[in-house]
């Protein structure tokens, strides 16, 4: 039965409908004469209480809604990767075809090109027997991503009693026939999926492998995992939308979903004009072949920006059930939250801190669980992994505000963006006091095996150093920087050339903007080499102006700019340079 | 949408910017009403709400002198429109698009919804073409670029009119001739400083390609609700259909906010911080987002609103909110302004953030970026050694932070302090760049690359 009532209120994105007794939560409706896309959120009686994610302008009571029987689906097929779609997933171009260059309503389209038609290799064959989630075949969507036609997971499997022959199709095809129990269901190349519920997986592994996005500051000192999940809060001009494209840019995945959630428009245009032009640095294939944007922009009604997420993160798990690495990054999920806050208020519900609804906390406990390295299911085996980036906008960049609170109990990297490192333009303004990693332990393993043994005692030693530079710093301020030893000084030195060399990163520089996990593990091997031949140096009666005016410095500091990844042979150059420097001092003071 | 013209005689309740009309069968959500008084006054509102036979209307006039008994409230049957033509060019409007001037309406080509739509980002252009400003510290540091968004955070008293009238004079894209506008609203200012733009307006001959708009302190609080979005609106109509680039100044954010808490409380809804409504980020952002350029279209909207931040506090949160949406902001900080300096641009609170993009090789030059980062850099370390100065004294420091003190000083006196009427081109503004970080050893130029170097550094001695 489908729901068929009649609006008796409206205010903003929240609209009661009476005449609703057959609709269920969460099912999707179309809402007034002009037929906006909207969602029950509350039923009392016969009355409705719907969202509606499109301008509800010029509605008025006694225009009809009637109920799709549907809960908000996505829909999962090959010709997702490289587009952009609105917070419920239509395509942005589509759109524009339809209403020009702003955001007409109550358009329907379809999210991908239904007529395009791709090379389908079956990879299995009649007689098989099929699980659920199970690969019956593959098509090439882009240079980059060979899409895994799956069975989908609620379907119950069977046997396959039709596949088709290795041929071009568009993805109406019915492609195979799956018989159970003498019921036999054609398949399709797609199926939907109800965003707010989170993909099946055989199993769930421990995070161990890192995440490299090639800035220094989060492999080296604050590492994600992949499947791991990853917080940055600060405030307005710390930063967080750069890193967020960077990681999205250079992150090691094979799929990235960019969630632009109540953002800036032009952050969204940014990455549609840049990424098409950027070279997968793995593949040196264009990344927008393996990225998706779901973009609902701080002005695009509030409704669909809640459901943004959890459209994002469910395409996330498709490309993750694949057995690919996904990146999801959301910006920003306070944004999400204040959308939460707003739908709340309408609906009149008793608010917990600063007006955010009391379900605040499980709704980002739901959305973070949804991160992890998993088995997936069905055949054959393959491991996925889905990591979570979320940006945090806290207001007047407090972090004890409760969507930073609350994130900080169910993420466990958290990246603290700091405005005053970003008031002296140290960008990344990471701040390497506050943010931690839940995550380092579990990795080290992977760089000791991959890059160097010693990784785990020379990023302990350097950030050693820069613990010993806090608490000197307390004192420069009381006493001034004279009052210190010479050794003291020296940790001064080494800590200012650590947060110049290593810490800060150019994202704009050609070279700076991705480091590769070897030059980050050779930088910070020269600045040990440095302070240990310092302490040397000093305990032979070097004094620290001696040191600070060697040539040498202002070579290290560049580096990170001026030798690229292939050259790593310039930086083990370095090493000799640095003794011999070092040398010319004790002979001068001998 | 409700038929035209069915007039509704019964108001149930009048409570401070709001009115509830009775027995409604036929209003839509944001649709215009038209009040109206026995005794022949008429003001405009919109619908908040409606339903259950009720509509809460928000009344742009305000609710002063309107009684239950005498007023009938008007459905219109559509939203509110601004007409709009080329001929809005030189005029002065009040803070709803009426004439102020004691000129006629200007004949209509369209008449445009002033909430306007959300600009598709897909269809957006990203913004890339340097305006020279000829303000060194906004060319050289804080680069403003067409279809930008970049505001002026400032304090009561402070010199952001000026500032902004003097951007709006001098603002040119280098090597074109495109058609330009100012659009100016006034939101709650006083009279002189809406005055003073006028003025610097019309001694540059800036006036007849400018439309202004004005809600002066006195009018109507409500109204300020209204005064950005028709503002805007013939923004947007003078960009995507005419095709001029338009610089749209908005002044002072902080009343419009003010007046959308007042009928916030009116309608007893759950404050966010500080009594302002949980959605200020979103109203403000339908705002702010309409800036920006379109892809086939020539114009452009560029936005420079100005707030004021209460007792300068960044946090407060219609600075913070704004930050959050615009791209970059521009504070104007005490302490320079109270030592004279013009224009007191506190530079390291400040940010531009599309700067990348509009400035390099081709665009302004190819050290642009580095030798702002630099810039930005040191004099970051002169105001940490300025602070150690006031505990140890100048004995206490070593060389090079003495050296950072020089810069610091000079960075101010000679690349930020410049006169009102003083048009820098971009190079005059590099040149002064290179010559305050030519101050420092070279080995502390670490944000720059050595060929830069090489081509820029001129020791002073």
């Amino acid at each position: 039965m489908v729901a068929k009532g009649r609006i008796i209120w409206v205010s903003g994105p929240a609209v009661k409908a009476d005449g609703m007794l057959d609709a269920k939560m969460y099912e999707t409706v179309s809402v007034g004469e002009s037929k906006l896309i909207g969602e029950v959120i509350r039923l009392t009686g016969d009355v409705a209480f719907i969202q509606v994610y499109e301008s509800t302008s010029g509605l008025k009571p006694g225009e009809s809604v009637v109920g799709t029987g549907n809960p908000l689906s996505v829909f999962l097929g090959p010709g997702i990767i490289g587009q952009i779609y609105d917070g419920i997933q239509r395509p942005l171009k589509e759109l524009s075809k339809k209403s020009g260059s702003f955001i007409g309503r109550g358009i329907v389209t379809s999210p991908v090109d239904m007529s395009k038609k791709y090379t389908f290799v079956p990879k299995i064959n009649v007689g098989d027997e099929v699980s659920p989630g199970s690969i019956l075949g593959t098509v090439r969507e882009t240079e980059l991503i060979e899409h895994g036609i799956m069975l989908a997971p609620d379907h119950s499997g069977g046997k396959i009693t039709n596949i088709v022959k290795e041929g071009k199709y568009d993805i109406e095809t019915e492609i195979a026939s799956v018989d159970k129990n003498g019921q036999s269901d054609n398949i399709k190349m797609y199926h939907k999926w109800p965003v707010r519920q989170p993909r099946p997986y055989q199993k769930r592994y421990d995070p161990t492998v890192p995440l490299l996005t090639g800035q220094r500051v989060i492999d080296t000192f604050f590492p994600l995992a992949k499947g791991g999940t990853g917080s940055i809060p600060g405030a307005f001009g710390t930063g967080k939308t750069v890193t967020l494209h960077q990681i999205a840019k250079w992150a090691d995945s094979q799929v990235v979903v960019y969630i632009g959630c109540g953002e800036r428009g032009n952050e969204m245009t940014e990455v549609l004009v840049e990424f098409p032009e950027l070279k997968d640095p793995r593949s040196g294939k264009p990344l927008m072949d393996r990225t998706v944007l779901v973009a609902n922009t701080s002005n695009m009604p509030v409704a669909a920006r809640e459901a943004s997420i959890y459209t994002g993160v469910t395409i996330a798990e498709y490309y993750r059930d694949m057995g690919n690495d996904v990146v999801l990054v959301a910006d920003s999920t306070s944004r999400w939250a204040e959308a939460l806050r707003e739908m709340s208020g309408r609906l009149e519900e008793m608010p917990a801190e600063e007006g955010y609804p009391s379900y605040l906390a499980s709704r980002l406990a739901e959305f973070y669980e949804r991160a992890g390295r998993v088995k997936a299911n069905g055949s054959p085996d393959r491991d996925g992994s889905v990591s979570l980036v979320g940006a945090v906008s806290p207001s007047g960049g407090d972090f004890t505000e409760p969507v930073t609170t609350h994130t900080m109990r169910f993420i466990k990297t958290f990246w603290a963006l700091d405005a005053k490192l970003a008031y002296s333009r140290h960008y990344p303004s990471i701040n390497w006091m506050s943010s931690y990693s839940g995550y380092l332990n579990d990795i080290a393993k992977w760089w000791s095996k991959n890059v160097n043994h010693d990784w785990f005692k020379i990023r302990g030693e350097i950030y050693g150093i820069l613990q010993r530079e806090d608490t000197l710093k307390e004192i420069v301020r009381l006493l001034g920087p004279e009052a210190l030893p010479e050794e003291e000084k020296l940790i001064l030195e080494v800590a200012r050339m650590i947060k110049i060399g290593i810490l800060q990163q150019n994202s704009f520089d050609d070279v700076d903007t991705y480091c590769s996990p070897t030059k980050q593990f050779k930088l910070l091997e020269l600045l040990t080499i440095f302070y240990h031949s310092g302490i040397n140096a000093i305990k032979d009666g070097a004094s620290i102006n001696d040191i600070r005016s060697m040539p040498i410095i202002g070579t290290l500091l560049k580096a990170r700019m001026e030798v690229t990844d292939d050259q790593i042979d310039k930086l083990e150059q370095l090493n000799t340079e640095i003794n011999e420097q070092f040398k010319n001092i004790k002979s001068v003071n001998q | 949408m409700a038929k035209s013209g069915i007039q509704y005689s019964k108001i149930a309740e009048i409570k401070g910017p709001l009115v509830v009309v009775d027995d409604v069968d036929n209003a839509a959500f944001d649709e215009l009403v038209e009040i109206q008084t026995t005794y022949g006054e008429k003001r405009l509102g919109k619908v908040l709400e409606v339903g259950n036979g009720k509509a809460v209307v928000q009344v742009f006039e305000g609710t002063t002198g309107l009684s239950i008994s005498q007023t009938n409230a008007k459905f219109v049957g559509k939203v509110m429109e601004m007409p709009v033509s080329e001929q809005v060019l030189g005029r002065i409007f009040d803070g709803l698009g009426r004439p102020k001037d004691g000129l006629p309406d200007p004949i209509a080509e369209k008449f445009l919804d002033i909430n306007g739509s959300p600009m598709n980002p897909e269809q957006r252009e990203y913004p890339r073409d340097f305006i020279q400003t000829g303000v060194s510290v906004i060319d050289g540091m804080l680069t403003l670029v067409r279809g930008q968004k970049l505001p002026i955070f400032s304090g009561s008293g402070m010199s952001h009119n000026v500032l902004a009238a003097q951007i709006a004079r001098q603002a040119s894209v280098v090597g074109t001739n495109d058609e330009f506008a100012v659009v100016f609203a006034a939101i709650g200012v006083q009279y002189s400083e809406s005055e003073y733009f006028r003025r610097s307006l019309e001694e540059s001959g800036a006036l007849k390609r400018s439309v202004l708009f004005l809600n002066l302190a006195d009018d109507p609080a409500i109204e300020r609700i209204i005064t950005p979005r028709v503002a805007l609106t013939v923004a947007e109509y003078l960009a995507y259909d005419v095709g001029m680039h338009v610089l749209v100044i908005l002044t002072d954010m902080t009343n419009y906010a003010e007046a959308l808490r007042e009928i916030s409380a009116a309608r007893e809804e759950v404050p966010g911080r500080k009594g302002y409504p949980g959605y200020l980020y979103t109203d403000l952002s339908t705002i702010y987002e309409r800036a920006g350029r379109l892809g086939g279209k020539n114009g452009s909207v560029t936005q420079m609103p100005i707030l004021s931040m209460p007792s300068d506090d960044i946090t407060h949160p219609i600075p913070d909110l704004t930050g959050y949406i615009t791209e970059g902001q521009i504070v104007l900080g005490r302490d320079l302004f109270r030592q004279g300096v013009y224009p007191p641009v506190n530079i390291l609170m400040s940010l531009s953030r599309i700067m990348k993009d509009g400035i390099g090789e081709g665009r302004t030059r190819a050290d642009h970026q580095e030798i702002s980062n630099q810039n930005y850099d040191a004099y970051s370390r002169a105001q940490e050694v300025r602070a150690l100065v006031g505990i140890v004294g100048k004995a206490g420091l070593t060389d090079i932070d003495l050296k950072y003190l020089d810069f610091g000083d000079a960075f101010e006196k000679e690349f930020l302090t410049q006169a009102v009427d003083e048009n820098r081109s971009i190079d005059e503004t590099l040149l002064l760049q290179w010559k305050s970080a030519s101050l420092l050893p070279k080995n502390e130029l670490t944000k720059v690359k050595d060929k830069f170097i090489s081509m820029y550094y001129k020791s002073t001695k």
